[in-house]
């Protein structure tokens, strides 16, 4: 970025035309949900880019670059933590959250413990 | 020249431990991310997402807080140039617009409270209010410290140390945009779709 | 006005009152001895106040010194209890022991081995890196004394109200307001909180001291290992210490004020608790032992006077490690329920994570091959060491295959399992870089004897109390049972494990000892920088260091610094004028002391005080961000202080 305040801009201008894109994507209600989620995920990803770039200028570091080291090293440490908690939790819940009246019912059906 | 060259390292030092600690930041949301994604259908047989999100308020803080990261931006481009004067001009504009996001928030959280939709009804309401509320804090934290460079800026001008200070006031503003970027997605917009 | 504090809060039987008087008479005699000595206005200028890393590193190792007394006494309990209750009621009631096993692995892993990591960090990484300082020296000294903060929390739970009764990890719905609505798992939680923001932060300093104070020519590739395992785990520490602030602190929520992460009603979900607190806590075990590794990386390369063998897989291994320390969590709880799939992942993940480990040996094996060994007493702790770590780790790799740790799991084969790891890998290693190191810092050698007879007293006792528990797990003895069945016929194996930690509490003895006789007798050992005709940068300088660490910065051309300059016979440079460096300052322990107030208020529920708290510590840092003038000028004359000396 040649000059500071044009990055400031243009990031601006993208970030709120993809505010208003995921706002209106929900709003308008037209399209399915799972595809309105992917949607607006995509979105609020690509505004993640655009403000690391223009707001946090990202990339304009001198060698080495250090901080974008550390931002992909917390990238992935939070993808694995958060997805991976996500499919833990996912199966933890689905065998061990049952209702009582669930339990019970299986325990039946296995003849007791 | 060495003094020059101590002044930088000085700088460089403080711009990457303050960028890592944001990391560490970005952790720490996103375990209450995760927190919230796991327990969000814990709704006690209270209200979900759907039941108590409004979608054009949110959509008004977020834009508050889109305009004063963008301000903020302004604040630092001023710095650069050596101008006093327009660097506390896009400060205090940053620190309204931010007491204003705070503001509306509060009157968010006052309102769920009021009508009996604390976080002591749910998982769900606990976590949305700590996620939010988390984000919340660090914006109040944000403002105090403009608060304290404004004065710094009126005291001592652009010295080394308070553009130093400046700069680092910018990267933490930015990243709560950033972090507010996916509270508005998954939190509200995500809870008003299912 | 007082909260929830009432005299009730005082301790009620014999043994906690016991501990409760060892502790303030300990506290006492210190202060009658700065007293009479007068040397308090000493304590404050030459320690309390100062921003010095090798100051700072010291007061690390005094604390974790002093808890490891605290852990040790606490196994001394346990093992007592648990060789008499058989078929009885032992000498402790079932509340007691719970607390005291809380305690016991709160105080080992979050003071003791954490305080040891620090206080190493401090002392060795400016100086083998070729700088001054660390990066933040203030906030260096703030990370100090948060750590003490949550000592003093812990330590004073013993004298006013309890401790948690929990385990060292809290698990809910047992810590929720529910069934435990005392006191005990506030100070757990608060203790933690403060001392971890202080491991934050450390953690954060550490980082970048090393990527950005090395020494002009160190690049990263001729960096002592140690530094690699130092930045291997100060980047766990970043990454994973976030995840246990979050988590601490939605417990605390659920605790004060009615928030439902973890109840077992209202929608909590007490399963995602164990899911984070062990994603913070797998991570926490390495950041623990690749330090460790790191330390035996130095001491086999110096003992076997040759160069460490495999430098670049001993780099790619740490590498490895820190990045599957995030995704071998799930291990710690394969029997919650997760299912095959998942526990498959994670089970095969944690085999994966065994063979840097193995590499790391190995390359420490092939080091000695062919070296002019010399086994000193660091060189006998690393013996000890690849022995008990090797077995346990085996063990461990054992329990990553599901179906058996579904058999072990929660049993004491585990609790063998992790205090090899942790005594063999972490303690050992500790003890190593101690004896290792005391010279530079101190100016003369640790007598080698006693440090024999303290190294074999530890092994023995070491292998005494946890073989049979080894055994006792496979028989089906459960972790922290305050008693058992005689026909379980488990006794004999409790009293040799008895047995084996007095052994352990003579080698600790020994170590005291053997540190009072080295001081007493420091005049016949005194020792010049290099007394172990050392390979990296600290041995360059004077013993002890001076303040400013190096007078002119060195300039790196390979690995092994120090050797490379003594090859080729590098001389020193002399130097005359001023170095700055920080101005000693007394805020790190004033914000301890409102942090202190945050948690001792919020435990007892006076918030009032918490709040007082509170502002003091954004007071306190507010006068910190808008202070502009924080070194002083140091003159130095390098000739005139070699001839001071001499």
């Amino acid at each position: 970025m040649k000059k500071p305040l044009v990055a400031y801009v243009v990031g601006f201008i993208l970030s709120v035309v993809l505010t208003l894109l995921a706002y209106l994507t929900v709003t308008s209600h037209a399209f399915s949900a799972p595809v309105t989620i992917t949607l607006i995920l995509s979105f609020a990803v690509v505004q993640l880019y655009v403000q690391l770039i223009f707001f946090l200028h990202l990339g304009t570091e001198s060698r080495p670059r250090w901080r974008l080291v550390a931002l992909a090293f917390g990238v992935l440490v939070v993808a694995i933590v958060v997805f991976g908690s996500l499919w833990i939790m996912d199966n933890l819940n689905y065998n061990m959250m049952h209702s009582p009246d669930k339990m019970q019912q299986y325990i039946d059906k296995q003849g007791g413990f | 020249m060495e003094a020059e060259n101590a002044l930088q390292a000085r700088n460089e030092k403080t711009l990457l431990g303050f960028w890592v600690y944001l990391m560490t930041d970005v952790v720490l949301f996103a375990t209450l991310f995760a927190t919230y994604m796991v327990v969000r259908n814990g709704t006690n047989g209270g209200p979900a997402g759907a039941d108590i999100f409004n979608l054009q308020f949110v959509l008004v803080e977020t834009m508050l807080l889109l305009v004063s990261s963008f301000t903020s931006g302004l604040m630092a481009v001023a710095a650069r140039k050596g101008d006093i004067a327009q660097a506390i001009w896009w400060l205090i504009i940053t620190f309204t617009l931010g007491a204003s996001f705070l503001g509306l928030e509060l009157q968010e959280f006052s309102k769920l409270i009021s009508e009996n939709n604390s976080w002591q009804h749910s998982a769900f309401l606990s976590a949305f209010f700590t996620l939010v509320g988390t984000h919340g804090l660090h914006i109040l934290f944000g403002l105090l410290w403009s608060v304290v460079l404004f004065a710094q800026l009126v005291k001592k001008g652009l010295t080394n140390n308070v553009t130093r200070r400046l700069s680092l006031f910018g990267m933490f503003w930015h990243f709560l945009d950033v972090i507010w970027i996916f509270i508005f997605t998954i939190v509200y917009l995500m809870g008003v779709v299912s | 006005m007082f909260g929830r504090l009432s005299l009730d809060a005082l301790p009620h039987d014999l043994i906690t009152i016991g501990g409760a008087v060892t502790m303030l008479g300990g506290a006492l005699l210190v202060v009658a001895a700065l007293t009479f000595f007068k040397r308090w206005k000493w304590l404050f200028k030459e320690w309390l106040t100062s921003l010095d890393p090798k100051k700072i590193g010291v007061m690390y190792l005094i604390v974790a010194a002093i808890m490891l007394l605290r852990g040790v006494g606490d196994a001394l309990l346990m093992r007592t209890q648990q060789a008499l209750a058989s078929d009885a009621s032992g000498i402790l009631t079932s509340d007691h022991f719970q607390q005291i096993f809380s305690a016991h692995g709160t105080i080992m892993i979050f003071f003791v081995a954490m305080g040891v990591i620090f206080g190493l960090f401090n002392l060795i990484v400016p100086l083998q890196i070729g700088s001054r300082d660390v990066a933040f020296p203030f906030l260096n000294s703030v990370s100090f004394w948060l750590f003490v903060v949550g000592f003093g929390l812990v330590n004073l739970s013993l004298m006013v109200g309890e401790f948690s009764a929990a385990g060292w990890l809290a698990y809910p719905p047992l810590s929720e307001l529910q069934y435990s609505p005392g006191v005990g798992v506030d100070y757990w939680i608060w203790s933690l909180q403060i001392a971890g923001v202080g491991s934050l932060l450390s953690g954060i300093n550490f980082f970048v001291t090393i990527l950005k104070m090395r020494a002009p020519g160190m690049t990263l590739m001729k960096m002592p290992i140690f530094i690699w395992s130092v930045l291997g785990s100060v980047v766990l520490i970043m990454f994973a210490f976030p995840i246990l602030t979050a988590t601490l602190g939605m417990l605390s929520l659920d605790r004060l004020i009615g928030a439902h992460f973890f109840t077992t009603d209202a929608g909590g979900n007490a399963m995602m608790y164990i899911n984070l607190i062990w994603a913070w806590g797998h991570p926490e075990v390495y950041i623990l032992i690749l330090p460790a590794f790191g330390i035996f990386s130095e001491v086999v390369a110096t003992f076997s006077r040759k160069r460490l063998f495999g430098y670049t897989s001993m780099v790619w291994a740490i590498a490895a490690i820190t990045f599957l320390s995030f995704t071998v969590w799930l291990h710690h709880f394969f029997t919650m329920g997760a299912g095959a799939n998942v526990n498959a992942f994670f089970g095969i993940m944690t085999m994966v994570i065994a063979i840097p480990t193995g590499v790391k040996v190995f390359n420490w094996l092939f080091t000695m091959y062919r070296g002019r060994v010399k086994f000193a007493t660091p060189m006998l702790w690393f013996m000890g060491f690849i022995v008990t770590f090797t077995l346990g780790g085996l063990a461990g790799v054992l329990m990553s295959v599901p179906a058996i740790d579904f058999q072990v799991h929660n049993s004491l084969f585990l609790v063998a399992h992790f205090h090899t790891m942790i005594i063999g890998g972490v303690l050992f290693g500790a003890f190593a870089g101690f004896t290792y190191w005391f010279p530079k810092f101190t100016g003369f050698k640790l007598n080698e004897r006693i440090g024999r007879y303290a190294f074999w007293s530890w092994l023995t006792g070491f292998l005494l109390a946890f073989v049979p528990l080894y055994i006792l797990g496979f028989m089906g003895a459960t972790r922290r049972l305050d008693h058992y069945d005689a026909s379980m016929g488990w006794q004999g194996l409790f009293a040799v494990a008895g047995v084996g930690v007095l052994f352990i509490g003579l080698g600790v003895a020994l170590q005291l000892l053997q540190i009072g006789y080295s001081v007493w007798k420091r005049n016949e050992n005194r020792v010049q920088g290099d007394p172990w005709d050392g390979r990296t940068l600290e041995w360059a300088v004077s013993s002890p260091p001076p303040e400013y660490n190096f007078a002119v910065i060195p300039e790196v051309t390979e690995r092994d610094a120090f050797w490379a300059m003594k090859q080729s016979k590098v001389k020193q440079e002399s130097f005359k004028g001023t170095l700055m460096v920080p101005k000693n300052s007394l805020l790190g322990l004033v914000i301890a002391v409102f942090a202190f107030m945050i948690g001792f208020g919020i435990v007892w529920h006076m918030f009032w005080m918490a709040g007082i708290g509170l502002v003091g510590v954004i007071v306190c840092v507010i006068i910190r961000i808008s202070a502009d003038e924080t070194e002083r000028a140091l003159v130095v004359d390098t000739l005139a202080e070699a001839e001071g000396s001499k």
